[in-house]
């Protein structure tokens, strides 16, 4: 049996005391535990930022590498070996922005991983200059005179992708986080999920009151496979905040589509007992 | 003489003001640890109107540089700054710059490159650069950094070359010096108008940047792209000779510590060249006959110079705050050694690679070095031409 002390390490999160990532650590724990997935089939990637220190807090695989990167690696690994449950969990700033054309294209190919952004509006890790999702006007120490650009809509635009699931969950709400999380990672293809995180010491218009006054869980009447209204659903974002499973487009994966990766996974067809002499002839 | 007008102020603030001094067209930046505390700072003088300077906020610094580049070669006077991977993204980019004669200058805050992570300082961002056609300035204190920024201005126009000016991450850039900047009338009259050669918004004489060269032109175009370099040097000079009538402050290729008559020398680059310079004066003071080399310019690397200031010592050491992984010592070490080849009776040259990852570099280890280069001094006998020091191992 698994439980969410399995994935405790004896590291201590370096984040500000009441801090949304907290929440966010802990669902992921207790998600995995529920699933009764056992570490060492998980692996977590993760750019830079505060968000991206997540995995170091987890006792299972793990690989950090650079801002923005992440869902990369995540893909690389996941088809070298498809049994590994593999997360990419980052930032708005890595994830939206620097990392923006890898979240697109990763999308569209559908590899079965799950990006999971603490999506807190700011960047956290460099002291609290506007990120991609940062309000209209939200003034910062960079962008005194308030942001100039609309905010970036991972939701909408994961959705015009044809995303094979998009949700949005908010760290105040750990019993919905929890099952979002359930949710992305049982889901057979590309998993997008946006999680809500107020950071308590940079941004100080997203608090958690701020959403707390504004999200709404999804109910059952909400039809998810229905791309018209998730756009409709995708495109509020005021004084009401739609959280829950948004989009869902059950589309092969890459994975499946690859024939080499039918039988087992890469790692495993070995390489010898291969007659290649025909193509070394061509070299000789 | 006018009275001296000291501030105390971090390295970064002292570049954002340099950058307020110089008061460019266009900067695009974006942040990175050890540099932000200089793209925001600067955004302050931007929003309080202290300068006429678009700035761009962008995702990444590949679209810095290239906003910089567009921003340059439509005619502005064009800066940012970054460190350790925010250079490696834009790696691309600046060959560019370079290659399109672009006058970019970039302060470039000295961070470790990933993997692991480290923000702490070494020099492998800026010597993973080291052959992408910038100039590069290295600056031992915020004093030096800021001066050379300023500097970098006069030199990237003259000769069309982007230039890069380095500065040690946290030990230079957050720890706070007293510095004696130029008045703001000073420093515009020395940076003078930018008046670039040819600009993309010049629609009487359209021009092209970047055109496909094939087997018959891009030999040709990197060619004469090569012979630019040599006008970096006397450039360089004359930029600061003038530079010395207005602030007292003497900048040449590289400066020399007690060297003239030295035996043992040492050779570093940016913050290190201070501590390297208490450890000479108390070496000397034991009658030693030791000094120390701190190039300013490495590229171009003014070979015939260093050459000469070099070429009557008996032994030499190279401390080098990068590696070259699989290659044959540090980056400084290899030139200095290759440089030295032709001079008869050619000093004996060991490398030190330290510091990396923002290791702290002691007085004793650099005594260290001075006794390992004493006995080879001694003995003639070098037990390992690369060493590294301040290690575990
Ligand atoms: C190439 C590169 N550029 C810049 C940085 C500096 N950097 C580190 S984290 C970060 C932004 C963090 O924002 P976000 O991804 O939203 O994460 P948060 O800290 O808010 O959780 C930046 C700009 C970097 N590490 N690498
Ligand atoms: S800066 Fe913000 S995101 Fe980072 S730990 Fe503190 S509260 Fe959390
Ligand atoms: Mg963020």
């Amino acid at each position: 049996m698994v439980d969410i002390k399995t994935y405790d390490n004896d590291q201590i999160p370096a984040w500000c005391p009441g801090c949304g990532n907290f929440s966010i650590l802990k669902s992921l724990k207790q998600a995995l535990a529920e699933l009764d997935i056992p570490p060492d089939r998980v692996l977590m990637v993760s750019g830079i930022g505060q968000a991206a220190k997540a995995p170091h807090y987890f006792r299972c695989n793990l690989f950090n590498g650079l801002h923005g990167r992440d869902i990369s690696v995540a893909v690389g690994a996941k088809i070298a070996n498809h049994n590994l449950i593999v997360i990419a969990e980052s930032g708005d700033g890595n994830t939206y922005g620097e990392g923006g054309n890898h979240f697109i294209h990763n999308i569209r190919r559908n590899v079965n991983i799950k990006v999971f952004v603490h999506n807190n509006q700011i960047y956290g890790l460099t002291k609290g200059q506007a990120s991609p999702t940062s309000d209209l006007g939200m003034k910062t120490k960079v962008q005194i005179d308030g942001v100039l650009s609309p905010p970036f809509n991972p939701i909408a635009v994961a959705i015009a992708l044809n995303a094979s699931f998009v949700a949005r969950s908010f760290s105040g709400e750990p019993e919905h986080l929890v099952a979002m999380m359930k949710s992305a990672i049982t889901h057979k293809g590309f998993a997008l999920l946006d999680i809500l995180q107020p950071c308590v010491t940079f941004n100080r218009i997203n608090t958690f009151k701020w959403y707390k006054d504004r999200v709404y869980k999804l109910d059952d009447s909400y039809d998810p496979t229905d791309r018209i209204s998730a756009f409709e659903k995708a495109l509020e974002w005021g004084d009401r905040i739609p959280i829950g499973v948004i989009y869902v487009n059950n589309r092969p994966t890459y994975e499946e589509q690859l024939s080499q990766l039918k039988d087992s996974p890469l790692f495993k067809i070995p390489i010898t007992g291969i007659d290649y002499s025909d193509i070394l002839k061509e070299f000789r | 003489m006018k009275t001296k007008n000291l501030i105390a102020l971090e390295g970064n603030q002292a570049i954002a003001l340099a950058m307020k001094q110089i008061n460019p067209d266009v900067v695009a930046a974006y942040p990175i640890t050890p540099q932000t505390e200089i793209v925001q700072v600067f955004s302050e003088y931007v929003a309080n109107g202290e300068v006429h300077t678009e700035f761009v906020t962008v995702e990444s610094e590949h679209s810095a540089l290239s906003a910089c580049i567009g921003a340059s070669a439509a005619g502005a006077r064009t800066m940012t700054a970054t460190s350790s991977q925010g250079l490696a993204l834009m790696w691309e980019m600046l060959y560019i710059a370079s290659g399109a004669r672009l006058p970019i200058v970039m302060t470039v805050v000295n961070r470790a490159l990933s993997s692991p992570i480290n923000i702490h300082c070494d020099h492998s961002d800026a010597m993973g650069a080291r052959d992408s056609g910038w100039v590069q300035l290295w600056s031992e204190t915020a004093q030096e950094a800021y001066d050379n920024l300023i500097q970098a201005i006069r030199i990237a126009e003259s000769v069309n070359l982007p230039v890069m000016v380095n500065m040690d991450g946290f030990i230079t850039s957050h720890a706070e010096e007293v510095i004696e900047p130029l008045d703001d009338e000073e420093v515009k009259h020395f940076v003078g108008e930018y008046r670039p050669l040819r600009s993309l918004l010049d629609i009487e004489h359209p021009f092209t940047v970047g055109p496909l060269a094939l087997q018959d032109s891009y030999f040709e175009f990197k060619r004469s792209q090569a012979e630019a370099y040599k006008r970096v040097i006397p450039v360089l000079k004359r930029v600061a000779d003038e530079f010395s009538k207005i602030t007292g402050r003497k900048y040449d290729l590289f400066e020399t510590y007690n060297l003239d008559d030295a035996e043992i020398g040492l050779v570093v680059l940016n913050s290190t060249a201070g501590t390297a310079k208490e450890v000479i004066d108390v070496l000397r003071g034991e009658g030693k006959k030791v000094g120390l080399l701190k190039p300013r310019l490495f590229r171009p690397l003014p070979v015939e110079e260093l050459r000469e200031a070099l070429s009557k010592l008996k032994v030499i050491g190279v401390m080098d705050r990068a590696d070259t992984f699989g290659g044959f010592g540090g980056p400084l070490f290899t030139d200095i050694r290759s440089i030295l080849y032709d001079v008869p009776n050619r000093p004996i040259v060991t490398d030190y690679i330290y510091g990396l990852g923002g290791r702290d570099v002691t007085t004793e280890q650099i005594f260290k070095v001075f006794e390992n280069l004493e006995n080879i001094y001694n003995t003639g006998k070098v037990e390992s031409l690369v060493s590294y020091v301040g290690v575990r191992e």
